[in-house]
């Protein structure tokens, strides 16, 4: 065990500052939620560990003219108790509420679901339904990202040294919007998913599907937008026939691996019946909002 | 390794401790502050037998930093009967042998005394969902369940 050291950070300055004066290796800590797992496990070794979650920009909700910003440490049992954000995002939140246990839930956060970078993060697909966008922190100043871009592979992110993920922007939706989010797992609490589809769509008042986004997670590397699955909704009023495009857009999408939660074609299966499921749930939720998301 | 010094609230007690920067929350309160009713399960946050309130939030403490609590208040099992006066919920779990060997039972009674405080009256289904999070391999959960049922009526009444 290396002489390790902990420090909190008061600003996104010194969080910067911290990181940078540390030759080591550094983690933050938010929940902690898999980094402690990961560092009594000595899967991690780091030299400085930086809590990050007194960061008020990372602690914050507010709902804004042109949409809905969520600090990237804000846990799940806050977003859960947040009546406003969980009416505007229902999607979201079905995958947020599906993280673990009350106990995972009043700790981990929506930062640290994205940057653990699991393949199988719950809220990860939903947020790249709903087309959110991550401010980052580093020495070179803030920048913005998709949260499809930062995942890269299974604990691996696009995020340089030194940079942090501040807050996720959720862009206003036009009225007749919805979003949902569905996972497979073979019990129904305290499990990953195997697989986890995220639709968001809007309708014109004809009832036709202006625009969508599909996410997938579990069945690649990292979680997927699938335009193709998306393009197949578009235009529809979310019948068989869309439907079925999306079903086959979202197998030829899935490149899924093997393992003891579920074999390759079982995922690709899954995938498609979830993808079926989760938009007629979306689109059910969109009918229902006549206000604006 | 360098220590840390921490003060929180514990139970009500300002507490003041030297830790680790690797020590959890829960080694903590075993190792340093010997309220060792906190249980360690698993360690990795699938069990839920060290469960306590953090700033009146559920979570594992094997999952929390000594070191991060400074300033903190920390409710555990020991601060749960009033002398010698059971909570409703202990003396319930009594009542319906709610338990076997014991080690899931603190974080079982923390978890349901934090849920009957944000819902005083949960479905059967509510009480297995929430304590989804609290592993016990002895009872088969039923009269855990039933156990939170009668308290949670008793407290109502009360």
């Amino acid at each position: 065990m290396n002489d390790l050291r902990f420090e909190f950070a008061d600003s996104l300055e010194s969080a910067a500052r911290l990181i940078a004066a540390e030759p080591g290796e550094v983690r933050v800590l938010a929940g902690g939620t898999d980094v402690l797992v990961q560092l009594h496990a000595d899967m991690i070794e780091p030299d400085l560990i930086v809590d990050i979650k007194r960061i008020p920009e990372l602690r914050a909700v507010s709902e804004g003219d042109d949409g809905w910003r969520v600090g990237a440490a804000v846990s799940g049992l806050e977003l859960m108790d947040n009546a406003k954000f969980c009416a505007a995002w229902p999607g979201v939140m079905d995958g947020v509420r599906l993280i673990g246990s009350v106990q995972i839930r009043g700790r981990a956060s929506i930062g640290g679901n994205v940057c653990n970078a699991s393949p199988a993060a719950d809220s990860v697909p939903p947020m790249i339904a709903a087309g959110a966008i991550a401010t980052v922190f580093g020495p070179d100043g803030p920048r913005e990202v998709a949260v499809q871009d930062i995942g890269i592979g299974p604990g691996k992110t696009s995020l340089k040294k030194g940079e942090i993920v501040v807050s996720f922007f959720l862009p206003k939706r036009p009225a007749r919007s919805g979003d949902a989010y569905q996972r497979f797992t073979p019990r129904t609490e305290m499990d990953i998913a195997v697989v986890g589809v995220g639709v968001n769509l809007t309708l014109h008042d004809t009832g036709v599907c202006s625009t969508a986004r599909v996410a997938v997670g579990a069945v690649a590397e990292r979680a997927l937008l699938v335009d193709e699955a998306a393009d197949a909704l578009i235009g529809s009023s979310i019948d068989e026939a869309a439907l079925e495009q999306l079903v086959s857009a979202v197998r030829s999408a899935c490149r899924p691996i093997d393992d003891k939660r579920g074999t390759k074609e079982f995922r690709i299966k899954v995938a498609g019946v979830l993808a079926e499921r989760v938009a007629r749930i979306a689109y059910r939720r969109a009918q229902e909002a006549g206000g604006a998301g | 390794m360098q220590k840390y010094h921490v003060t929180a609230t514990i139970n009500g007690d300002e507490v003041d401790f030297l830790c680790e920067p690797t020590q959890s929350l829960l080694d903590v309160l075993r190792d340093e502050l010997h309220l060792t009713g906190t249980k360690e399960g698993c360690a990795t946050g699938d069990c839920g037998a060290c469960s306590v309130t953090l700033d009146g939030t559920l979570v594992c403490s094997c999952l929390v930093l000594g070191a991060e609590v400074g300033g903190k208040s920390i409710e555990t099992i020991e601060g749960m009967a009033e002398g010698d006066d059971l909570h409703p919920l202990q003396q319930k779990f009594i009542d319906h042998i709610a338990l076997q060997c014991g080690i899931c039972t603190p974080g079982l009674l923390v978890a349901s005394k934090k849920l009957l405080e944000r819902n005083p009256d949960p479905s059967e289904e509510e009480i297995r969902y929430w304590l989804a999070g609290n592993l016990c391999r002895c009872t088969g959960y039923q009269k855990i369940v039933e156990a939170v049922v009668d308290a949670a009526a008793e407290m109502r009444n009360s």
